[in-house]
């Protein structure tokens, strides 16, 4: 007695090689057609109610198209003609605005229009295959499913396209198209002095690049140094972290210290406090008159009125970042690394103490190794996580201290941080959009590299 | 011998000591400087010279421009319908990508791959307009429905953790469930997700943090609006050269309440984790 009612369920037969060119190359009059009228090969065969979910889409398109997406389209290749004007009301004796193109607009219209026939195109392979497969059951005389067969089906053979419909609308309407979005906009002159509705902006291929990189240029000479600092950063943040991290581990779980729960607790408690309020409690703490510095003259080591420039100089702003990172860094490594310092094989620490070697010895060729192979995934995500690590800078220092050498960035602004600057307070979007697309590029080529190295990528299934 | 061991023991203890203080204190800081009597932000000392609730209760009195118990139910509200809407996200895409086969499969991981690579506020102003063009930015309300979709809206992406689990869960039980005559769908509603309860407090519990802890998204479609301001955007803004002499004590009295129930979470999600990560049913 299964738990589950038992239901027939007919399979149907479909062509061994149900793909596009197929279907046109062996399909009848009625399927060819299929990929220009939606749904007629469906509802030649009677399969009228997917037919005409195939048809109405395509009207649907048209329709939208026909309105507003010609016009769309055209705007897209413009980005806008009509600039804004200013027309003297003598009635009233003040200078009125007329509507003139919204180039931002332009691009975002032409964008989503681009989305939907891409989507249209995807709705016209599925219809010709459709119409395909049921000419293929028709000739051979098989059963042809109806409305409810698949229905059924959304249950069963095609279980994976029910589930992940929501998701993947989610993902194209809030990751990708804003994304593509963004991408393009790299390829405009959207910056402060084109900014919409007020102005227009254009097309200027690969301009902002070639100002990025140009010898000499302003940009130029802010991009190398945060690009440098960006990845010094990076790393000593995700080293310094890593390595503490594990020697803290070490340390809690020697042989010989008590209350190991009492311990980890202490150091787990910083991790459980958002990050946020302990970022900006660190921001006040080192504050020029934050608890620190009180101290600090409390006890003589500076005078009653100075104050040590925690992150107002660009070397201390460093400096404190770091060690504040690491603060916050450490027990979340202590945490992950403690399960896996117990599962390494306790002969190898035996037979090391045989052969006499010392306990620094030891972490440096058994430790150090055998959490360096199993930890690398982890190392990687951390390493890309604090090329994009937004939060700490931003909550620290806000990327300061200025400096006027660079455009519109302090001197602990990372990537990132310049890349919100540049779009939130200077407004220079398309600037932002390169820098978005250079970390990309960065973290792409990082990640890739060695991502698909790892076990878990390579066989997946080792454990199903 | 024996002595030499007592001494590295010491000095472990004593090193561990002093390196607990140094990351209890920050936190102990926060929490003298909440019940801090006299008013005003930075002192020349650090012990208070005197106790008091007030900063509490007129935390929870709130006032017009800074209200904070209307904060907190903002960002309570969006946290739970962001979880829901998040968490079904995540749990249809990793058991697809987990249990299904077909033919986009490889693709759609790589892909998402990809996505994860760009710096996620890359997308943030086009994501406002996005916004803006459907109407979802013109009431306070509608703002609120805004910043669920986008902290729920690309969440279908954060899979590998969940899939990692669903490939721990034998493929012997589903195809037992097969033979009984059950559906694809059938095994998913009730043999997987009953198998997956720590991956799934896992999920809930750290979609459900993300509100309370994100500023700059809250911050880029709320604006100036705020009487719907989530907790992050509202201690922020105390700080702020206009407000910091008068709410600086009631800031930390913020920090510490939000604080208690996101730790509480934290060691919660940690057990989960660590059941999460370790696998589901042996053999």
């Amino acid at each position: 007695m299964g738990v589950f009612k038992k239901k027939d369920q007919p399979v149907y037969a479909r062509p061994a090689d149900a793909s596009v060119s197929q279907a046109f190359k062996n399909g009848n009059i009625m399927t060819r057609l299929s990929f220009f009228i939606f749904g007629l090969g469906n509802i030649v065969n009677k399969q009228i109610v997917r037919g005409l979910i195939f048809l109405a889409l395509e009207i649907g398109y048209f329709a939208y198209l026909f309105s507003f997406g010609i016009g769309a389209l055209g705007d897209f290749v413009t980005l806008g003609t009509l600039e804004q004007g200013q027309v003297y009301n003598e009635a009233l004796g003040i200078y009125e605005y007329t509507a003139g193109d919204d180039s931002m607009l332009c691009l975002l219209y032409g964008v989503i229009t681009l989305a939907l026939t891409a989507a249209v195109i995807f709705v016209a392979c599925m219809s010709g295959k459709s119409a395909y497969c049921t000419q293929f059951r028709k000739e051979k005389g098989l059963a042809v499913p109806s409305f409810k067969d698949d229905l059924k089906s959304l249950k069963e053979e095609n279980l994976h396209a029910f589930l992940l419909a929501f998701p993947i609308i989610g993902i194209l309407c809030f990751t990708v198209v804003p994304l593509i979005f963004m991408i393009l906009i790299a390829f405009t002159s959207y910056d402060h002095e084109h900014q919409p509705p007020g102005n227009l902006f254009t097309w200027v291929g690969l301009e902002n690049f070639q100002k990025m990189f140009s010898e000499g240029s302003k940009l130029a000479a802010t991009f190398w140094p945060v690009l440098s600092w960006t990845l010094v950063w990076a790393v000593v943040a995700t080293v310094s972290c890593y390595i503490l991290g594990l020697l803290l581990a070490l340390l809690i779980n020697r042989k010989g210290t008590k209350a190991k729960g009492f311990w980890r607790f202490m150091f787990v408690l910083s991790v459980a406090v958002p990050q946020f309020v302990t970022l900006l409690s660190m921001r006040t703490i080192f504050n020029a008159n934050g608890p620190v510095n009180v101290i600090l003259r409390e006890l003589g080591v500076i005078g009653m009125t100075e104050s040590i420039p925690f992150f107002t100089n660009p070397l201390y702003a460093k400096i404190t970042i770091i060690c504040i990172n690491i603060w916050i860094g450490v027990p979340f490594t202590m945490l992950s690394t403690t399960g896996i310092l117990q599962n390494i094989p306790a002969e190898l620490y035996e037979a090391a103490k045989i052969d006499g070697a010392s306990a620094p010895t030891i972490f440096r060729k058994i430790t150090l190794p055998y959490m360096l192979f199993v930890m690398t995934p982890n190392l990687i995500t951390s390493f890309t996580g604090n090329i994009n690590n937004f939060n700490v800078i931003f909550l620290l220092s806000g990327g300061g201290p200025d400096s006027m050498d660079y455009y519109y960035a302090g001197k602990t602004d990372l990537l990132v941080t310049w890349l919100y600057r540049l779009t939130i307070t200077q407004k220079d979007y398309n600037l932002g959009a390169v820098i978005g697309i250079l970390v990309f590029v960065i973290l792409a080529t990082v990640s890739l590299l060695t991502y698909r190295r790892t076990g878990s990528y390579k066989d997946e299934g080792a454990f199903q | 011998m024996r002595s030499k061991r007592f001494i590295t023991n010491t000095i472990c203890h004593i090193l561990l000591a002093i390196l607990s203080v140094i990351w209890v204190l920050p936190i102990f800081y926060v929490v003298l400087t909440s019940f801090r009597a006299e008013s005003g932000s930075y002192k020349s000392y650090i012990w208070p010279r005197g106790f008091t609730l007030d900063n509490y209760i007129n935390l929870f009195k709130g006032s017009s421009s800074l209200d904070f118990p209307k904060w907190f139910m903002n960002t309570l509200i969006i946290a739970i319908f962001s979880t829901i809407l998040s968490a079904f996200f995540v749990l249809c895409v990793s058991y697809v990508m987990s249990r299904l086969r077909f033919k986009m499969r490889k693709t759609f991981m790589n892909i998402a791959l990809v996505l994860g690579m760009f710096p996620g506020f890359m997308s943030m102003i086009a994501v406002y307009y996005i916004l803006k063009g459907l109407g979802l930015l013109e009431t306070g309300v509608l703002k609120q429905v805004a910043l669920v979709l986008v902290y729920s809206g690309g969440a279908g992406l954060g899979f590998y953790m969940a899939k990692g689990f669903f490939d721990t869960i034998p493929k012997t039980i589903d195809e037992a469930a097969y033979i009984d005559g059950a559906t694809k769908w059938d095994t998913f509603i009730r043999i997987t997700i009953p198998l997956s309860k720590p991956i799934i407090t896992y999920t809930l519990i750290t979609t459900f943090m993300a509100p309370w802890v994100d500023y700059i998204f809250a911050k880029v479609i709320m604006g100036n609006e705020t009487s719907y301001y989530t907790i992050a955007i509202g201690l922020w803004t105390m700080l702020e050269q206009e407000f910091v002499e008068y709410y600086y004590t009631q800031f930390y009295a913020g920090c510490v309440i939000i604080s208690i129930p996101i730790a509480i979470l934290f060691l919660l999600t940690q057990k989960c984790y660590v059941e999460g990560v370790s696998g589901a049913v042996k053999g």
